[in-house]
């Protein structure tokens, strides 16, 4: 139902500059999870689109209405917070009502409303609870109920399922999915710490760090083709290995040689002036298989093998930095032996020396 | 096993020890108001003869209920206005960051540190230029005086502590800084708005000073001047069956208030709107 573009927004707490200048565009009806590590900025960016901040420049509009000095409640959007951030002293119902009645709406158009929103989150039998008698998981539902009956142009979520155990935020995850199915054309802003969650839900992610959009797109784009060595390490677990490289040829016939391997053909577009000059080799632990032919491009002495069932994990040393690979099924390499490692040209990535991405040259 | 009942006796003794230091005055008082004529200046511990006759001549002659209704519209007005200011100055100290705001918190402080007779004769003349001495205004205005820093501070200290998630909540959904401190916050506070009511009631209740100062005629006064201005029959004669009569029936609303209060003094009513 609306869209949300961010242009050059920045802010400062004193003298210290959290968000370094952000441009984002949000199409309607969009999930967009914002993600990246601790004091990354991307819950200061939330609060930001919220008004809970105001911005120190640049501009936030929804629906290509600037919406810089709009209060939070005239923007149009609802929030759901990490802490649940309930109304103690009321009921489930006048938790959900609040906003509304606030608004001036009529009686019986509230309760059509909070009844309609209690149905989709089944949270009906609780109205008249106060939130203490309540789980988390069903606190957390009477928070997203507070969102959806306020109509939002824009849903904004602030780690919402930080404070629930492991099994039930898989379960909340897919019910936030469905819901946003089911929400045709509510467009979502999603804050999250965890990658997994952010590769599940998102249509697109954006990937901050230290007050930067490192990069913006699909999850599949953030893992195939990271635009840099921060957004290769941080998306997919284990972190892809990097390693210092030599770039041996460039231009046509690319080749690279990683650290402690051997010389290696790469999908990259390298300018030709930056042949003989020192990159960053990277491929994924996903991505390596054992080969007993001659196009290892690592090979050694295993130092660790880790058994998880569907994988195994093993860690070679080859130069100074270990590599893992992240096999498929149990096997059977053992501590101690010697073995290949190599990976499907699409698979290799490299960067320069600041760490950017040289673009593919495959599909 | 002699060694615990020796420490048992001495621990009850001690109490006993307190508890008839802090309740004896009271009831000597109260066995006191309950004599009469000549039996007054007789020492008992136990009453003899009930006699109600110094009450109905308390609240019969001279000005005692008329005192009374003052001391109970000054107070209540006290609370009401001390907890009102107190609870919007509370909410712009404690959640709206500001220039300044750790001074005006000292400086609000430091208000109540200054003796009542230090600041007795300004205070005397800001009333007599606002034209409201001898009325009740003149003890509401001075009495805010001492109530409103330990109010400001309580409530302060109280809010600093609800969770910021809740009332950033409240913001996009629009509600307005009042509706936050009126329909989200009040409700949270109970039993710091109770705590701090009583305290700032009783303070407004109790005091002497500035009620003896700001008041000329007898209608005007507040109980504890009345009480201490009390005139026997002769030059010479204290009415002491009166003044104790008056005495206990001043103190039956505060023991009243704090018993109606006490369960919302230790209820804490925020469990369940955050994490925890």
């Amino acid at each position: 139902m609306a869209s949300l573009t961010l242009r050059g927004v920045r802010k400062s707490f004193g003298t210290v500059e959290v968000i370094k200048g952000i441009d984002l565009d949000v199409a309607s009806g969009e999930f967009v999870v914002f993600v990246g590590p601790s004091g990354c900025g991307k819950s200061t960016l939330l609060r930001l689109v919220a008004g809970l901040e105001d911005v120190t420049s640049g501009t936030i509009a929804i629906d290509g209405e600037v919406v810089n000095h709009l209060p939070p409640a005239q923007r149009g959007l609802a929030m759901v917070f990490q802490s649940y951030a309930l109304y103690p002293h009321m009921t489930v119902y006048d938790n959900m009502a609040f906003g509304l009645k606030i608004g001036g709406d009529r009686k019986a158009d509230i309760d059509r409303r909070v009844r309609d929103a209690a149905e989709i989150l089944e949270i009906t039998p609780f109205l008249d609870r106060l939130p203490r008698q309540l789980s988390g998981g069903q606190r957390q539902r009477v928070a997203i109920g507070r969102a959806i009956v306020r109509n939002p142009r824009v849903f904004l979520f602030d780690e919402p399922l930080s404070n629930l155990d492991a099994a039930l935020r898989v379960t909340m995850r897919i019910e936030i999915a469905k819901l946003h199915e089911s929400m045709a054309g509510t467009t979502i802003i999603y804050v999250i710490h965890d990658q997994v969650e952010a590769m599940t839900l998102a249509d697109r992610i954006a990937l901050l760090n230290a007050g930067r959009v490192e990069q913006v797109g699909t999850p599949m784009e953030l893992y195939q083709t990271p635009a840099n060595l921060f957004v290769a390490r941080f998306i997919g677990s284990p972190a892809m290995n990097t390693v210092p490289c030599v770039i041996e040829s460039a231009a046509v016939g690319t080749k690279v040689r990683p650290q402690g391997g051997n010389s290696v053909a790469v999908a990259a577009a390298i300018p030709g002036e930056a042949a003989g000059s020192e990159g960053i080799f990277g491929v994924r632990p996903e991505d390596l298989k054992l080969t007993t032919e001659s196009d290892a491009i690592f090979a050694g002495r295993i130092n660790i093998v880790e058994k998880l069932g569907e994988v195994t994990m093993i860690y070679i040393t080859t130069g100074d930095e270990p590599i893992v690979a992240k096999l498929r099924g149990d096997v059977g390499a053992k501590k101690g032996d010697n073995v290949g490692l190599t990976a499907p040209l699409e698979c290799l990535h490299v960067f320069d020396h600041e760490g950017t991405a040289f673009p593919r040259t495959l599909g | 096993m002699i060694a615990k009942l020796v420490r048992g006796a001495a621990f009850y003794a001690l109490v006993s020890v307190i508890v008839v230091v802090a309740v004896f005055p009271f009831y000597y008082a109260i066995l006191t108001s309950l004599k009469s004529g000549t039996a007054l200046f007789e020492v008992d511990y136990w009453p003899k003869a009930l006699s109600l006759a110094n009450y109905v001549s308390v609240l019969t002659t001279g000005t005692f209920l008329r005192n009374l209704g003052n001391s109970l519209l000054i107070a209540t007005v006290v609370v009401a206005l001390s907890l009102l200011l107190g609870v919007t100055a509370a909410y712009s100290l404690s959640r709206i960051r500001f220039r300044g705001r750790g001074l005006l918190l000292i400086t609000i402080l430091s208000v109540s540190m200054f003796p009542q007779i230090a600041v007795l004769a300004g205070l005397f003349e800001l009333i007599r230029a606002l034209g409201i001495y001898n009325t009740p205004p003149a003890l509401i205005f001075a009495y805010m005086i001492f109530t409103l820093p330990f109010t400001v501070w309580v409530l302060t200290t109280f809010m600093r502590d609800l969770p910021v998630e809740i009332e950033e909540a409240a913001i996009i959904d629009g509600a307005t800084p009042w509706i936050i401190v009126s329909k989200v916050f009040l409700p949270l506070m109970w039993p710091a708005l109770v705590t701090t009511g009583l305290l700032a009631f009783i303070a407004a209740w109790n005091e002497f000073l500035f009620a003896l100062t700001f008041t000329s005629s007898s209608t005007q006064r507040t109980v504890p001047v009345a009480i201490a201005l009390f005139g026997g029959a002769g030059q010479f004669e204290i009415p002491w069956g009166n003044i104790m009569a008056a005495s206990v029936i001043v103190t039956v609303p505060l023991v009243v208030l704090v018993l109606v209060f006490q369960r919302k003094i230790v209820a804490g009513l925020t469990g369940g709107g955050v994490k925890g």
